[in-house]
């Protein structure tokens, strides 16, 4: 894992936000919504329930589509996070050991089951998460909670680490780089060493920290950042949400899978 | 007018660490001058300058900005006169997109929507950053960002403008385009810098300081041609007026 590829990555979801579709222009507190609900519906199934979870894929699929966004790049950017999410999940198979299926003649045991249960309700999370900042923008997220009620002092904190994850990113490049430079095979690359040029950069940021708070107070600061209100819910955001929270019901308190399974038997017969 | 006047009497100031980095710094700025700082690195020019704003407190003596005397209770009202623009951009474009950047002073004055909406796009189109609007400051190359700090300080009119190092980092045409800009700014200005050249482009007026001290004070030209004066000062004569 490039450091140089990484950085420049974080840009590109940035830039895929600029594109004009449908699910660009829907209002982003409409889909600020629509995001919660599902991120709700998903996590709230019990924990051996993988066969409910699978038509929760249509959605970030859906949205993925309509909005024109890669399903490559986000699966990519899903799949670097996906460790955290594989050490919640690894011991599951070995301490729940009760066979609950045999698939072709392999006994399937409960743990293997709440393991891809967790698998696939982080996939779902995540990239309907990365959906949403790559249809709506960050900052248009941030205006959108602000404008849902959520403390200015929240949003700011949102507002600061988006605008300034780039400006330390550069900054920890160019301090990696003058340490590269200088550092030559096994001297100078030790941990003392690396420990200091984080001491620096945590230096460097308070000291950046502390100019923007001076030019924040320059220009009238007192605690909101406020924003010319642009924003105007339509019909279509309404109809969106409803329609969303109408699928996501649905798909959360009947067996649609199953239904779908039997729908298909039938027409086998 | 009296209110675009700067006036430093006796001005020390010391650092917590106990550098003291004003010595007794006294000048007085009329309406409408253009003023250059300039000295060695360290003579106290960014001090000087975070003066200006109230960003920070004279340890003794008295700054006047128009009718006021800076202190702690005024110093918010001081910041409605004066626009300050900083060395580096990256710490003066904080919003996440320029307009939003360029309105966060003139929602902060408490103007309504419409008028907040105009300024952005005059300040704007004055620095020819119009196009710039909708992207966000990180994006941008140094030459746009620069033009867009001095934007969203123009957006706010001041009555005076301070600036530390405007043209660090600026490629030779947008520096051009930058000193252009500062003509047109008909008020009070304040500029440090160590391009002697802009100084002697902009600024009719010229403060050297050193060690915290103001060394010398008069007309630009009269100043940046005192090749004595200016190598005490680790200066040099501007490119224009040296001969070869």
């Amino acid at each position: 894992m490039n450091f140089h590829t990484q950085y420049f990555d974080l840009g590109r979801l940035d830039r895929l936000s600029y594109r004009r579709t449908a699910v660009h222009s829907l209002d982003p507190r409409a889909k600020v919504i629509a995001t919660g609900l599902f991120l709700v519906t998903v996590v709230s199934f019990p924990k051996y329930d993988v066969a409910g979870l699978v038509p929760f894929l249509l959605f970030p699929v859906l949205a993925a589509t309509l909005g024109e966004i890669p399903i490559g790049f986000i699966l990519r950017k899903v799949l670097i996070v996906s460790p955290f999410a594989v050490f919640v999940g690894i011991f599951s198979p070995f301490l729940d050991t009760r066979t609950v299926a045999v698939i072709a003649g392999l006994p399937v045991s409960a743990g293997w089951l709440s393991f891809a249960s967790i698998l696939l309700k982080f996939a779902l999370t995540v990239s309907a998460a990365l959906l949403l900042v790559a249809t709506t923008s960050f900052p248009g997220v941030c205006h959108a909670l602000r404008r849902l009620g959520c403390p200015p002092i929240f949003v700011s904190q949102l507002l600061f680490l988006y605008r300034y994850l780039f400006v330390l990113a550069e900054e920890a490049m160019r301090i990696v780089r003058a340490w590269d430079m200088r550092a030559f095979a096994g001297r100078g690359r030790g941990a003392t060493v690396f420990a200091r040029l984080v001491g620096v950069l945590l230096i460097r940021t308070l000291d950046r920290a502390e100019r923007i708070y001076q030019a924040m107070l320059c220009r009238g600061f007192a605690g909101d950042i406020p924003r010319l209100g642009t924003l105007r819910l339509r019909s279509v955001d309404l109809v969106f949400v409803a329609i969303t929270a109408v699928f996501l019901g649905a798909c959360r308190f009947f067996p649609v899978t199953e239904g779908i399974g039997l729908l298909a038997q039938g027409i086998w017969r | 007018m009296s209110h675009h006047i700067i006036e430093f009497k006796e001005v020390f100031f010391r650092y917590p660490d106990g550098t003291a980095a004003l010595r007794g710094v006294s000048f007085r700025i009329v309406h409408g001058e253009s003023v250059g700082v300039v000295g060695a690195n360290g003579a106290g020019k960014s001090t000087l300058l975070q003066h200006l704003n109230g960003c920070l407190l004279p340890t003794s003596g008295q700054v006047t900005i128009g009718d006021l005397n800076l202190t702690a209770a005024t110093r918010g009202e001081i910041r409605r006169k004066v626009g300050s623009v900083f060395q580096n951009p990256d710490d003066q474009l904080f919003m996440p997109t320029v307009f939003d950047d360029v309105a966060f002073g003139p929602l902060n004055l408490g103007l309504d929507k419409a008028h907040v909406r105009e300024r952005v796009e005059s300040a704007l189109s004055r620095v020819n950053g119009l196009a710039l609007k909708n992207k966000p400051p990180h994006h941008l190359s140094a030459g746009e960002k620069s033009a867009v700090a001095i934007a969203a300080v123009m957006a706010m009119e001041p009555d005076i403008l301070a600036m530390d190092e405007p043209a660090a980092n600026l490629d030779p045409r947008s520096r051009r385009s930058l000193i252009g800009l500062l003509k047109t700014f008909q008020h009070s200005k304040l500029v440090a810098s160590h391009d002697l050249d802009l100084i002697l482009d902009v600024c009719e007026r010229c403060i050297v300081i050193g060690e915290g001290r103001v060394v010398a004070d008069g007309p630009s030209e009269d100043i940046l041609s005192n090749r004595t004066l200016l190598e005490a000062n680790n200066l040099e004569l501007p490119l224009s007026l040296q001969r070869r």
